[in-house]
């Protein structure tokens, strides 16, 4: 079933299989299990800037540990270029892997150790990812870096503490180390929900930027969907740890098929549109999974639940070419909009 | 927009000339800058700015919650005739949580993990007034029914509430004496879009059966846009630019407003560049000379240096920008 619903021609760079993760909860007699992330396909392609979005707790987080190897996954698989990144055991393995795909933190002020220069952390990481390089060359490196992401004067910014540089300044470092070790992945998680809004385009440009310069894939990360739309070729929205509907940009967000986004949809503010204040019911919030069963994990919130929804789990499945909807509404409604026209 | 400010009601309150200091031994750094203010009886005025304009600062002057190093340097709070700002303890006791009462951004930090949410009721609806145990009991089931949480949960402790509910919780608290003034910190911050967006339209919804005034603090202007009757900008301190929403949002007149309106990525319409404000806030201890938005401003000019602007009033809407400044009469009396 997974193999229908990846219809790439090319072979993605990092391709996810049944991915998995569950966590254990309570003491050690506890027979809670938290499912923190269940089954999840993700493809990324070359040069492809993805954004995963959910509320917190969808499990996006936990899915950029398992990308980063920060975690082990439970069950399941993770491909980089076509090879099980689990078969990977010597320490220059795991060290390349690690060097192509780098992580930037939603959190500016605790990911920078506070007692170095921000220098400190780009040159640790040339020193270990890239060995070729001597002392003037890494400098000249993370200086070509800096200037890259907009911290000039790049020579002065190097030296700075962490403290001396404001939110976004320190999240322009966080891409900086990054994209310094030549990576060609970025799994950025949540970089711009700490910042104010006035900067926050500018990372979401700098992202951008970084993806045309650098030829770099992006997996970003967000709760907030017009930001992923701003920056995306494809949106991968999850819910409750299950990926429920994915595709392009455009055409998830112009005609979204899961009942999930289009709720996440109508619950974004837009100060452009005209006033339309619905005092609408309140929807619930999402569950935390803890040993479920068999079943779609939205039935609760869903609007156009039936019968089947609290019986089978709904699997992802493609309603057009590259828009993939886990609901088993919205794939009645496509096979008899298929069967309609007679 | 049927909000009531012309009706001639005097104003339930009047911030007049208001400034705050945080006093530190190099030097005293003024977070509030001079700011006049009014709110009108069952109004909602929405202010926004980014984290360190002072936006925070103002609610706690406001609500004369400051504790040291902070300290208001001068100015005015009248809420209902009386200057807050000259009452004492004592007098301020019977009239906070009565009157008005604050909600606070995380209700996870503000409500008592140790205690049961009626727990934390009865010590609110004790410490200022006396009521009979059963009358607590009623008081506290009804406004918990008020923002929808079944009266069950009365028995439950923070940590059984989901975030959404904690913050409902927090909200029920803050009307448990039906108050004529409600001020909130930003307490949606925590919560994702889809709660978020149903605990708006639950504030927006009591307000107008209860008809207690709002002040809500925000730094996301998109999210106030449908719910509040005014807004007000700060920048650096000071009042950028306050005036009715819907004009704000349609004409912002203050080239940061239109900055900050312009940070939003949108999710319908064309899909068009977003520049964003470049530069950062500035450093309230060293504030720059004239206007201080100018060294971020896309249309500065050579005066924008030298001079500092006042507020000036344009067409209902009070501005801090020269752009405006042949417009008839100040409004500010600095």
């Amino acid at each position: 079933m997974t193999e229908a619903t990846t219809p790439v021609a090319s072979e993605p760079l990092l391709q996810t299989v049944g991915l998995t993760r569950h966590f254990k909860l309570g003491g050690l007699f506890s027979s809670q299990i938290l499912h923190a992330v269940d089954d999840v396909d993700l493809t990324i392609g070359e040069h492809e800037l993805v954004s995963l979005v959910g509320e917190s707790g969808s499990g996006k987080s936990t899915i950029a540990r398992l990308l980063a190897m920060l975690y082990r996954p439970t069950k399941g698989e993770i491909r980089y270029r076509g090879r099980s990144v689990h078969s990977l055991h010597s320490r220059k393995d795991l060290l390349n892997y690690r060097s192509q795909v780098q992580m930037v933190f939603q959190d500016p002020y605790s990911s920078m150790n506070p007692v170095f220069r921000v220098s400190h952390g780009i040159m640790r990481n040339l020193k270990l990812h890239r060995p070729e390089l001597n002392a003037a060359q890494r400098r000249a490196e993370a200086e070509r870096v800096f200037t890259l992401v907009g911290l000039t004067p790049a020579a002065e910014m190097l030296r700075k503490f962490p403290y001396e540089m404001s939110g976004g300044q320190r999240q322009r470092v966080g891409f900086a180390q990054a994209v310094a070790v030549r990576p060609k992945l970025i799994l950025a998680d949540e970089p711009v929900s700490m910042l104010d809004v006035s900067i926050r385009a500018g990372i979401l440009n700098l992202m951008t930027d970084l993806r045309e310069r650098e030829g770099v894939s992006i997996l970003y990360i967000t709760h907030d969907i017009a930001s992923a739309r701003y920056v995306a070729d494809r949106i991968v929205v999850m819910y409750a740890g299950h990926i429920v509907e994915a595709g392009p940009t455009e055409t998830v967000l112009a005609d979204p098929k899961h009942p999930y986004t289009q709720l996440l949809l109508s619950a974004v503010p837009d100060p452009r549109e005209p006033v339309t204040v619905s005092t609408s019911p309140a929807v619930g919030e999402p569950p935390k999974v803890v040993n479920p069963v068999e079943g779609c994990r939205f039935r609760e919130r869903c609007p156009l639940a039936i019968e089947i929804c609290g019986r089978v789990t709904p699997r992802p499945t493609v309603l057009a070419p590259g828009h993939t909807a886990a609901c088993h509404v919205a794939t009645a409604n496509a096979g008899l909009t298929a069967a309609a026209p007679s | 927009m049927a909000s009531p400010l012309s009706n001639g009601r005097s104003p339930l309150l009047e911030v007049g000339d208001l400034s705050v200091d945080y006093v530190t031994e190099a030097a005293d750094v003024r977070a509030v800058d001079h700011v006049d203010l009014e709110v009108q009886p069952g109004e909602f005025l929405a202010i926004v700015g980014e984290s360190g304009c002072g936006k925070s600062t103002l609610l706690f002057a406001i609500a004369q919650l400051l504790s040291p190093p902070a300290e208001i340097a001068g100015g005015t709070v009248v809420f209902k005739g009386r200057d807050m700002v000259k009452l004492t303890e004592d007098e301020l006791r019977h009239i906070r949580w009565r009157d008005y009462s604050v909600v606070m951004q995380s209700a996870m930090n503000a409500l008592n993990p140790m205690k049961s949410i009626e727990g934390q009721f009865r010590d609110t609806l004790e410490a200022h007034d006396s009521m009979s145990r059963k009358a607590i009991r009623d008081r506290s089931a009804e406004v918990l029914h008020l923002v929808g949480i079944d009266a069950v949960h009365l028995k439950s402790y923070p940590h059984q509430l989901s975030g959404g509910m904690r913050q409902r919780a927090m909200i029920a608290m803050a009307l448990l004496f039906t108050p004529e003034l409600v001020i909130m910190d930003e307490p949606t911050s925590a919560l994702d879009v889809v709660a978020q967006r149903s605990l708006m339209s639950q504030i927006k919804d009591l307000q107008r059966r209860l008809g207690f005034a709002v002040i809500f603090v925000t730094h996301d202007m998109s999210l106030v846009r449908h719910y509040s009757d005014r807004l007000m900008v700060m920048y650096a301190g000071q009042v950028a630019e306050l005036g009715a929403t819907g004009s704000i949002f349609e004409n912002p007149l203050h080239p940061y407003s239109k900055g900050l309106l312009d940070a939003f990525p949108s999710i319908r319409g064309p899909r068009r560049p977003l520049t964003g404000i470049p530069g950062s806030p500035p450093d309230l201890s060293r504030p720059p000379s004239g206007c201080r938005f100018q060294p971020r401003c896309p249309v500065a000019m050579a005066q924008c240096v030298a001079t500092a602007p006042d507020l000036y009033e344009v067409g209902g809407t009070r501005v801090r920008c020269l752009l405006h400044a042949d417009a008839p009469k100040d409004a500010a009396a600095v």
